[in-house]
């Protein structure tokens, strides 16, 4: 479903380049669900915005769903649905069911099969109680449930979530986790998020990638993940020490070891 | 269609500020009417114009600030780009540019109802004011309107854009701002500079937003060589806009996470 070969962006900050992507290869099956870890500034946020067709490349190759994202853009869009957790397509001031008669208008998705899709999303994400709310006036939990309905009413067989789960108590996560983890398991949908919470990736993902300095540093199982740590690491432990030991490493990043300027920040 | 429609409805959310903006928009319009009203019974005929044409003007011009946004902004787009949140709307399988235009036409019908009608009602009533010479002229005044603000909206969205590269739109901001203020024939008729100057401003966009539309009204300009000048420049503009997005893509950091 996504082939990334020898991926690379590279951003002018001021004169110099910054590599926020390098040499990035991977390549996720149909069904698949990878969880997609790494520090801040570590280029998970601009390896999204490149599979979504947001950013184009500036080297290596690039396929999601068959396509070169930001050559075929629009033929992606039916293809893929996208939540980034910071953010809301929703519209601020409409009632959440206004946003999503406009996705449907926007995807040119037919009444009766959207209608259908509606329902079953509503019943799962518990959406009916604030279908006739404005926007603004949602906690960020139901807004949260809102925007990923509206990233899958057009029905995409690939879901990106870019941290869904940022800044939510408990009971919203395991309510978006268990929608998911349902998504994946019934419907069959690849789903690639990235996280900071390591909850959502041992509870949900089957793979884990670590990016770290616009590279791949691990690719694996959760279990492969905690193996890293000699003797009975948890997931906490054998992250840290991942993070850690690139940021120590001259190899990995011959320049300087300061993050990425806040303009690619994860 | 549907999106314009809730650009309207959108907009429709803010009935207080769109009465506080019709408040100020009249009383402006009164104060300027007097000024216009001392400079024609100075000059008669200055422009072309009577002094009942350059009340009525004032009052018309007072009527477009609302729908063509003359003081500049109107769209989310640059606080889509500071934020980054213009992420999303790249994803859409849609134009970017005429997405913003579809929700900007539903803004400006909104604002045409909440924000041009009450100074033009309060002008007539306290000045009097000309009335177009019958439905022919109301018709071509209407499509000038319209392309009117396709105009304003093709400046204002290259200026919104610009924000991609230049970080903060403030400054820019200001600048458009004066730039329309002047040019659109807000401040004085354009009709009235003398020699160079006056060509100058009349053949530039922003002349396409006020003056023209204005001049179609009033029935002072060939209603054929208005809505060609105003085309050109709607189709000048939008495809400027196009350039840009695209230029966008490729180049723009997209701020924040």
């Amino acid at each position: 479903m996504i082939e990334v070969d020898r991926l690379g962006r590279t951003f002018k900050v001021r004169g110099t380049v910054v590599h926020a992507v390098r040499d990035l290869s991977f390549a996720v099956e149909a069904g698949e669900f990878v969880g997609c870890l790494g520090p801040n500034g570590a280029g998970k946020s601009t390896t999204i915005k490149m599979l979504t067709g947001i950013l184009a490349p500036t080297s290596g190759r690039l396929r999601v769903a068959g396509l070169d994202p930001s050559r075929r853009r629009m033929a992606l869009a039916r293809m893929i649905g996208v939540v980034f957790g910071q953010r809301t397509t929703l519209w601020w001031d409409l009632p959440l069911k206004d946003s999503f008669e406009l996705v449907r208008l926007l995807y040119k998705v037919d009444r009766r099969v959207f209608r259908r899709r509606l329902d079953e999303l509503c019943s799962l994400l518990e959406l009916g109680d604030f279908l006739a709310t404005p926007v603004r006036q949602l906690s960020l939990g139901q807004r949260m449930r809102g925007d990923i309905a509206a990233a899958l009413l057009h029905d995409p067989p690939i879901l990106v979530l870019d941290e869904p789960t940022i800044g939510l108590d408990v009971v919203s996560k395991a309510g978006v986790r268990d929608f998911l983890r349902r998504l994946n398991a019934e419907h069959g949908t690849t789903i690639l998020l990235t996280t900071h919470d390591l909850g959502d990736i041992e509870q949900l993902c089957r793979r884990v990638m670590l990016i770290d300095h616009g590279r791949l540093a691990f690719d694996g199982t959760v279990a492969g993940l905690r193996a890293v740590v000699p003797g009975e690491a948890s997931i906490e432990e054998a992250v840290t020490h991942l993070y850690l030991s690139s940021r120590r490493s001259p190899r990995t990043h011959p320049h300087r070891p300061a993050p990425d300027p806040p303009s690619v920040t994860a | 269609m549907r999106l314009i429609g809730y650009g309207f409805r959108r907009h429709a959310t803010y009935w207080a500020a769109a009465a506080a903006g019709a408040f100020t928009n009249t009383v402006f319009g009164v104060l300027r009417a007097y000024v216009l009203i001392a400079l024609w019974q100075a000059r008669p005929g200055l422009g072309g114009y009577e002094v009942v044409d350059a009340v009525t003007f004032c009052f018309l011009t007072q009527a477009y600030i609302g729908p063509m946004q003359v003081f500049g902004g109107g769209l989310d787009l640059p606080q889509r780009i500071r934020t980054g949140d213009v992420a999303l709307d790249l994803v859409r399988p849609a134009s970017l540019q005429l997405w913003c235009l579809s929700e900007d036409l539903g803004r400006a019908a909104y604002l045409f109802v909440a924000r041009s009608v009450p100074p033009a009602l309060v002008g007539a009533l306290l000045f009097g004011i000309v009335l177009p010479a019958g439905p022919a002229t109301w018709a071509a005044f209407m499509v000038s309107f319209v392309l009117g603000v396709v105009v304003s909206f093709g400046w204002r969205y290259l200026v919104a854009l610009a924000t991609c590269w230049v970080i903060d739109d403030r400054g820019l901001s200001v600048l458009s701002t004066i730039l329309t203020t002047f040019f659109s024939g807000l401040m004085l008729p354009l009709v009235i500079f003398p020699g160079w100057l006056g060509t100058l401003a009349r053949s530039l966009p922003w002349a396409a937003m006020v003056q023209v539309p204005a001049d179609v009204y009033l029935g002072k300009t060939s209603v054929a060589g208005a809505l060609a000048f105003q085309t050109f420049w709607a189709a000048a503009l939008l495809g400027a806009g196009a350039l840009a997005t695209a230029a966008a893509r490729r180049k723009v950091v997209i701020q924040g996470g």
